[in-house]
C-alpha cells in the first residue's frame, strides 16, 4: 500500500472547492439569456381541473410564456416511464397509469404539476403564477392505504381497481404454512414503516438549454445518474435522440435515492427551452421538494415468525401494503418487492419464507427508493420480530440471533429467497458490537438509570443488504427494464497523465478521491496525475449511475477492467520496445519489465510511445492508449453487520436520548476508511432520524401534507444525534475481483431497528411490546402515561 | 421598486440594484455571482446560507439586502486567504467534515463565529451551536470533530 493507495484514508480532493464556495451545483449555473421557470402546482390532493385560463398570467410583467399540459400533449410529449415491471400473483402486469409532466385534466396529489410560467426573473414568474385562473372541482382524497383498498373507495385511476397497482407474492407459501402448523412458538407483530422525505440539502434544480444552430438540447440537472435521465427523457418523454441530448449532473448536493428518478421538471424545462430557444432554469423551493421529490418507505406490515422449542427460526411470512403515491416513480415498483422480499432471510438460516406485497395508489407524492430502498423495511420487520420472539421465548436477544446465524463456514449460502450470499461473518461483527457496547454490563446501567427515574434500554439489530445492483440478466428476468452494469474509460494521455471517465456519479461519496486511489494503486502512478470525470453524458460514454451502494462494486470494477486493458496493451508495446515476448512482460512499480531482468520501460514511456509510434508494432497494434470497459456484476454484494443502540428515556418529557450507538460492519475490502466511516455516520443519522424524529404526515381527509417544511418535518440536528462508535470486520466479497461490498446504506438499514429495539426494551418494564416510528417525545410520553394509568387503575 | 445598495463584501465595496424584497442571499448569489452561499430551504431553518455581517454569523435568507447597506459582509469565498484555507476550512478537510458540500459553507461560517465566542467549545456546545445548520450527509459526527479541531487551530 502506498500512502494514497487502497486502504489509505486519503483526504478528499473535492473538498477544496466545496470548502471555498467553488462547488458548481445546478443552481449555480447561469446560461446566457437564461429565463426562469415557476411550476404552478396543485393545492389539492385530488381534483378535476374545470377551468385553466392563462391570459392574465401571460400578460404579467416579464412573462415570456405560459404552458399547460395541453401544450405538451399537442407536441406528443410522452409520460414519465416506470423502470420495473412487476406482475401480480395472478400473472397480470401491474397497473401503469400515465404520468404526463404537466397534467391535463386532473390533479392527483398536492404538488402535482399544473402549469409552467417562464419569465425574465424568477420573482416575475412566481408573481404571475398568482394570476393563473384555475378552477378545481375537488374530489374525495384517498390518503391511507387501508382506505384506498376498501371496497367502494374513490378510484384514483380507473384502471386500478381498489387502487391496487399489483398484488405480488413471493416464496414458498405452502412450505411456510406447514412450518407454522408445526411450530413450537409463533411471534406476530403489526408495524408501520413510516413515510420519509429524503431531504437532500440541495433542492432539485434543472436548466433546459437548446442550441438553435445545432438542434442540440442540454439539461443540467440534480441527478445521481445523468445517462439514465438522458435515456428515459430522450426515448420516452421528449423523443430526442441521445446524439442530440446532453445531460449534465454537476456537483450534486446529496441524493439518498431521491435524485435517481426522472422528474417532470426536467422534461418540462428541456421541452420549453426548445419551444422558446432559450435556456430556462427551475430551482425547487424546499416546500416544493416536500411535495414533489419522491418520498421513501411507507409500508404497513404484518410479520410472523415460527420457531422451534430451541428458538430456531422455522419460517417467516409477511403481508405488506406498500404506498406508491399517485403515480409510479422510476423504480418505485421494485422497492417493496425485488429489493425487499429477497432480503427477508437476513443473516439467518430461516428455511422457508413467504411474502405478500400489495402496492397501493394514494393521493400522495410518489414513493420510491430512499437510502436502503426496501432493505431497511426488510431489516426493520425482521429485527423487530426477532426481538419479539426473544422476549416471548425468554431467550436473550443476542443469543437468539446467534442460534440462527448462517454459519461462517456455510458460504456461498443459498437463501430461500433467491439470493446467494458470497461471504460473511455475522458472529464476529455481533461480538464486536456486544463488546464495544458493554452489553454484559447493561443491566447495571439500567438499574442505575432507574434510580434516577429514567428508563434505559438496549437494542440489537443485525442486517444484511444486497448492494451493487446488479447482474443485468437477473434484473431483466425479474422485470427490470434496464441493464445494471457500469462503464468506465481510462484514457492515458501522451505524457502519462490519466483521465478516468466513470458512469458512476458522486453526490457526496468522494469518488474523485476513491477512484483515483484505486487507479493509483493499480498503475502505481501518483494520484496527482489521475483525474476522475463523471456527470456529463458528453464526456462519459455511458453509465447507469450511483444508487444502491453500487459505485465501487460495479463502477469501480469497470474502472479496474479498463485499467487492466490499458496494462495489457502497454505490455504489447513494451514487448516490442524491449524486444521480448509479451508473456514475459510484467507490470510492477509503474514499470513494464521483462521478468527476471532489469530491462524495463516506465509507464510514461509506454504512453508516449502509444501516441508517438515511431517504433511500434503497427501491423498488430493500433496507436493510442485509451480503453473502455463495461462491467456487469456476477452477483449482488452482501454487506452485513450488527448495530447496538442504548437509549435513556425521560418519562416526564418522553424524550429518548441515545447514550451509545455502536456499529460493526462488514463492507468487504475498503479503499478509503475515512470515507467509509463518513458514509456509515450519515446512514446512522438518517436511520436514527427515521426511528426517533422523522415522519411525513398527511391530513387523512384532505390529503394536505402537514409536514411540508423544516418547521414541521423533524430533520435530525446536531444535538439530536450522538457521536458514533463504528468499526469494521471486513470479509472480502468473492464475487468481484476487488473484494468490495459497499457501505452507503448500511447505517440507514441497521439503525432504525436497533433504536426501536432499545426503545421497546427501555419500556418493557411497563409491558410495552412495540412502539411505532418515529418514537417522538409525544408518542413515547403518551405510551408511558397510558401504561402507568392502566396500572394504577 | 428598485434601489441601489452599497456594502463591503469580502473586503471589496460593491454596489448593485435590488428590489425592496431582495434577500441578502439572492443579492450575493445573483447580483454578485457569489454562489458559494447556498439556499437549502425557505423557512430559515437549514443554515446553508450563513455569512458574516459585521463579524456575526447571519442567515442571509433572513435579512434583506437593503438592511446590509454599509455593512461589512463576508461569505465563504472570502475566508481563505491567498489560496490558503482558513484553519476552520482545513479542519473540515482533515476531519472529513463534509460530503456533498452543500451545507458546508454555512457550517464553516457558523463554526468560525462559534470559535470567536468560544475558543474551546465542548462537543455539546458545538452540537447546540449548530442547531441552525442542517446536514443530511454526515450525521454531524465529523462536523463536530471538525469544529472542535478548527476552533483549536484558530487559537494557534
Amino acid at each position: 500500500m502506498t500512502d494514497t493507495g487502497i486502504g489509505a484514508s486519503v483526504k478528499r480532493r473535492e473538498d477544496f472547492r466545496f470548502l471555498t464556495g467553488r462547488g458548481t451545483y445546478t443552481d449555480d449555473i447561469n446560461r446566457p439569456g437564461q429565463l426562469h421557470a415557476w411550476i404552478v402546482r396543485s393545492p389539492h390532493a385530488h381534483a378535476k381541473i374545470v377551468k385553466l385560463d392563462t391570459a392574465a398570467a401571460k400578460s404579467a410583467p416579464g412573462v415570456v410564456a405560459v404552458f399547460v399540459g395541453a401544450d405538451m400533449a399537442a407536441d406528443q410529449v410522452g409520460g414519465l416511464p416506470c423502470g420495473w415491471l412487476i406482475h401480480s400473483r395472478d400473472g397480470t402486469p401491474m397497473v401503469e397509469p400515465p404520468h404526463p409532466p404537466l397534467v391535463t385534466d386532473r390533479v392527483r396529489h398536492v404538488g402535482d404539476q399544473v402549469a409552467l410560467i417562464v419569465a425574465e426573473t424568477r420573482q416575475q414568474a412566481r408573481d404571475a403564477a398568482e394570476l393563473l385562473d384555475i378552477v378545481y372541482e375537488e374530489l374525495p382524497a384517498v390518503v391511507s392505504m387501508t382506505d384506498a383498498i376498501a371496497p367502494g373507495a374513490t378510484q384514483i385511476w380507473e384502471q386500478a381497481a381498489r387502487n391496487t397497482c399489483y398484488d405480488w407474492e413471493f416464496g414458498d407459501r405452502a412450505g411456510v404454512e406447514k412450518a407454522f402448523r408445526e411450530a413450537h412458538h409463533i411471534a406476530k407483530l403489526d408495524l408501520v414503516n413510516n413515510r420519509l422525505v429524503p431531504n437532500a440539502m440541495e433542492p432539485r434544480a434543472a436548466i433546459g438549454d437548446f442550441d438553435r444552430a445545432t438542434g442540440e438540447y442540454t439539461l443540467y440537472t440534480t441527478s445521481q445518474n445523468p445517462h439514465v435521465i438522458r435515456l428515459l427523457m430522450g426515448a420516452f418523454v421528449l423523443h430526442i435522440p441521445e446524439s442530440r441530448l446532453r445531460v449534465v449532473a454537476p456537483d450534486v448536493g446529496g441524493g439518498f435515492g431521491s435524485k435517481i428518478y426522472h422528474y417532470a421538471e426536467e422534461a418540462i424545462v428541456t421541452w420549453a427551452a426548445g419551444k422558446l430557444a432559450k435556456p430556462i432554469k427551475w430551482t425547487a423551493e424546499r416546500s416544493e421538494s416536500f411535495m414533489s421529490d419522491a418520498h421513501g418507505r411507507d409500508h404497513v406490515t404484518t410479520v410472523e415468525l415460527a420457531l422451534d422449542k430451541d428458538g430456531k427460526f422455522l419460517a417467516l411470512r409477511e403481508h405488506t401494503l406498500a404506498n406508491m403515491g399517485a403515480y409510479l416513480s422510476t423504480f418505485s415498483t421494485c422497492i417493496p418487492t425485488i429489493l425487499h422480499a429477497t432480503l427477508l432471510a437476513g443473516v439467518y438460516t430461516t428455511p422457508v419464507i413467504y411474502a405478500e406485497v400489495r402496492a397501493v395508489f394514494t393521493n400522495t407524492v410518489p414513493v420510491d427508493a430512499y437510502r436502503g430502498a426496501g432493505r431497511p423495511e426488510a431489516t426493520y420487520l425482521l429485527e423487530r420480530i426477532v426481538d419479539v420472539a426473544a422476549d416471548e421465548t425468554g431467550i436473550d436477544p443476542a443469543e437468539i440471533r446467534r442460534r440462527n446465524f448462517i454459519p461462517t463456514n456455510a458460504f456461498p449460502y443459498q437463501t430461500p429467497v433467491a439470493l446467494k450470499y458470497d461471504s460473511g461473518d455475522y458472529f464476529t461483527t455481533l461480538d464486536m458490537s456486544l463488546k464495544a457496547a458493554d452489553y454484559a454490563g447493561f443491566e447495571k446501567r439500567r438499574a442505575e438509570a432507574a434510580r434516577r427515574g429514567k428508563y434505559r434500554g438496549i437494542g440489537i439489530a443485525t442486517y444484511i443488504e444486497a448492494c451493487g445492483i446488479a447482474p443485468s440478466q437477473v434484473v431483466g428476468a425479474l422485470g427490470g427494464r434496464a441493464g445494471l452494469y457500469e462503464s468506465a474509460e481510462v484514457r492515458v494521455h501522451p505524457t502519462g497523465s490519466v483521465t478516468v471517465f466513470t458512469g458512476a456519479h458522486s453526490h457526496g461519496q468522494g469518488h474523485e478521491t476513491t477512484f483515483a486511489q484505486l487507479v493509483s494503486e493499480m498503475l502505481q502512478i501518483p494520484m496527482d496525475s489521475i483525474e476522475i470525470v463523471h456527470g456529463d453524458t458528453n464526456k462519459v460514454a455511458f453509465g447507469m449511475g450511483t444508487y444502491g451502494s453500487r459505485s465501487l462494486a460495479v463502477g469501480g470494477m469497470a474502472i479496474m477492467k479498463a485499467v487492466e486493458k490499458v496494462v495489457n496493451k502497454g505490455k504489447k508495446i513494451a514487448a516490442h520496445l524491449l524486444e521480448a515476448s509479451e508473456a514475459d512482460i510484467e507490470y510492477k512499480d509503474g514499470k513494464f519489465q521483462v521478468a527476471g531482468t532489469d530491462k524495463s520501460k516506465a509507464f510514461g514511456e509506454i504512453a508516449l510511445t502509444a501516441y508517438v509510434p515511431h517504433n511500434y508494432p503497427m501491423e498488430t497494434l493500433e496507436p493510442g492508449l485509451d480503453e473502455t470497459a463495461f462491467y456487469d456484476p456476477k452477483n449482488f454484494t452482501f454487506p452485513s453487520g450488527a448495530h447496538i443502540c442504548e437509549v435513556e428515556i425521560d418519562p416526564d418529557t418522553g424524550v429518548t436520548r441515545i447514550v451509545n450507538f455502536v456499529a460493526s460492519d462488514d463492507f468487504g475490502r475498503i479503499i478509503n476508511p475515512m470515507i467509509v466511516e463518513g458514509q456509515v455516520h450519515g446512514g446512522l443519522g438518517q436511520g436514527i432520524g427515521q426511528a426517533l424524529l422523522e415522519g411525513c404526515v398527511y391530513d387523512p381527509k384532505s390529503g394536505q401534507i402537514l409536514t411540508g417544511s423544516y418547521m414541521d418535518y423533524c430533520m435530525p440536528r446536531a444535538d439530536d444525534l450522538p457521536s458514533f462508535n463504528v468499526a469494521t470486520h471486513n470479509v472480502p466479497s468473492t464475487d468481484n475481483a476487488l473484494g468490495v461490498k459497499g457501505c452507503g446504506e448500511a447505517g440507514a438499514i441497521g439503525a432504525p431497528a436497533a433504536v426501536m429495539n432499545a426503545v421497546v426494551d427501555a419500556l418493557s418494564a411497563l409491558g410495552v411490546k412495540h412502539v411505532e416510528m418515529p418514537a417522538t417525545p409525544q408518542r413515547v410520553w403518551q405510551i408511558i402515561h397510558d401504561k402507568r394509568t392502566a396500572k394504577a387503575a | 421598486m428598485a434601489s441601489t445598495v452599497t456594502m463591503t463584501v469580502n473586503g471589496k465595496s460593491v454596489t448593485g440594484a435590488v428590489e425592496a424584497r431582495t434577500l441578502l442571499v439572492h443579492f450575493l448569489r445573483e447580483t454578485l455571482g457569489l454562489t458559494g452561499t447556498h439556499v437549502g430551504c425557505d423557512t430559515s431553518q437549514c443554515g446553508a446560507c450563513v455569512v458574516h455581517v459585521d463579524g456575526k454569523s447571519v442567515k442571509s435568507c433572513t435579512i434583506l439586502a437593503v438592511q446590509c447597506a454599509g455593512a461589512d459582509v463576508m461569505t465563504i469565498e472570502g475566508l481563505a486567504k491567498d489560496g490558503t484555507l482558513h484553519p476552520m476550512q482545513e479542519a473540515f478537510r482533515d476531519n472529513h467534515g463534509l460530503q456533498c458540500g452543500f451545507c458546508t459553507p454555512g457550517m464553516v461560517m457558523s463554526a468560525v463565529d462559534l470559535a470567536k465566542h468560544n475558543p474551546a467549545p465542548s462537543e455539546q456546545e458545538v452540537r447546540e451551536w449548530l442547531e441552525g445548520n442542517l446536514c443530511r450527509c454526515t450525521g454531524y459526527h465529523n462536523i463536530v470533530k471538525s469544529v472542535i479541531a478548527g476552533a483549536k487551530a484558530m487559537q494557534g
